[in-house]
């Protein structure tokens, strides 16, 4: 059984990583920046988990792991930051927030 | 067989990803990423991850999309978060232009760096690679600190959500 080399595994993590960056510099919509940290963060986890298998180890799928519960934390602080912001002021185009600019 | 697996597996997640970025709807953008979750939940099995890729199930495309399809509606977005179309904004072309550009020059030195590396001769894992009870073990006995300060991080985010949402900013 033909194995995939672990260098085609970190080229999809580095593709799916410079999408996620380019998600987050291009566009201006908080909940589709916020997915594209998602993306980013998948992207790391796929890397965690090559290096695991190719080094017979289980620590990257603990490092994983980690990884999910900072997203799910994360996520539920940034939505709620967001339901916050919209209450303020009813947009969620980052253009328009500028609060912290005195 | 791996291989015959492997590529439309990245090819999809990779294709939906870009569906992610380039969608103007948020519900599209949404309904791409709980594809690309669930790709990589096939990639994950591929390596032999199977607890890591049941939890990319259930964590991601379960609770965090649904969260994300939440608040989705429940901002009633319509028209209120970018323009029509975002790729024809004017005012941010050039900044698109070079942000796009930085983005090829990053992945261009990744690749370079990942070629330079010497990757070959992997050792197979044994059967029992990635199973549950391999990955609890270690994470009960090993990873022990880092589990219950996980907890304590997601008890934290809880409290914050719940501050956050409910105050609100003036």
């Amino acid at each position: 059984m033909e194995m995939v080399p672990l260098t085609h595994y970190l080229f999809l993590s580095a593709t799916l990583f410079v999408i996620g960056v380019v998600g987050v510099l291009v566009r201006r919509n908080a909940i589709v920046v916020f997915m594209s940290i998602e993306i980013m963060l998948n992207a790391v986890n796929i890397s965690l988990i090559a290096f695991d298998r190719y080094l017979n180890l289980h620590d990257g799928q603990i490092f994983s792991f980690m990884v999910m519960c900072v997203a799910a934390a994360e996520v539920s602080v940034g939505l709620a930051i967001i339901i916050s912001l919209f209450r303020n002021k009813p947009t969620i185009n980052l253009d328009e927030f500028n609060i912290m600019k005195s | 067989m791996e291989l015959l697996i492997f590529y439309p597996l990245a090819g999809i997640c990779i294709v939906l990803a870009l569906g992610v970025v380039i969608n103007n709807s948020p519900v599209n953008s949404a309904m791409s990423l709980i594809g690309m979750m669930l790709g990589l939940a096939g990639i994950f099995i591929l390596q032999q991850a199977h607890f890591i890729a049941i939890l990319q199930i259930i964590i991601y495309a379960g609770a965090i999309m649904v969260l994300f399809m939440f608040v989705i509606m429940l901002l009633n977005l319509k028209g209120k978060g970018e323009d029509d179309s975002w790729i024809s904004r004017d005012k941010d072309l050039l900044l698109t232009v070079l942000s796009s550009l930085l983005a090829a020059g990053v992945l261009y030195k990744i690749i370079i760096i990942i070629n330079a590396g010497d990757f070959n001769s992997p050792a197979l894992p044994p059967d029992s690679f990635g199973t549950v009870r391999e990955v609890g073990t270690i994470l009960f006995t090993k990873f022990i600190l880092p589990f219950e300060m996980a907890s304590i991080l997601l008890l934290v985010a809880m409290i914050g959500a719940v501050v956050l949402a409910k105050s609100k900013v003036d």
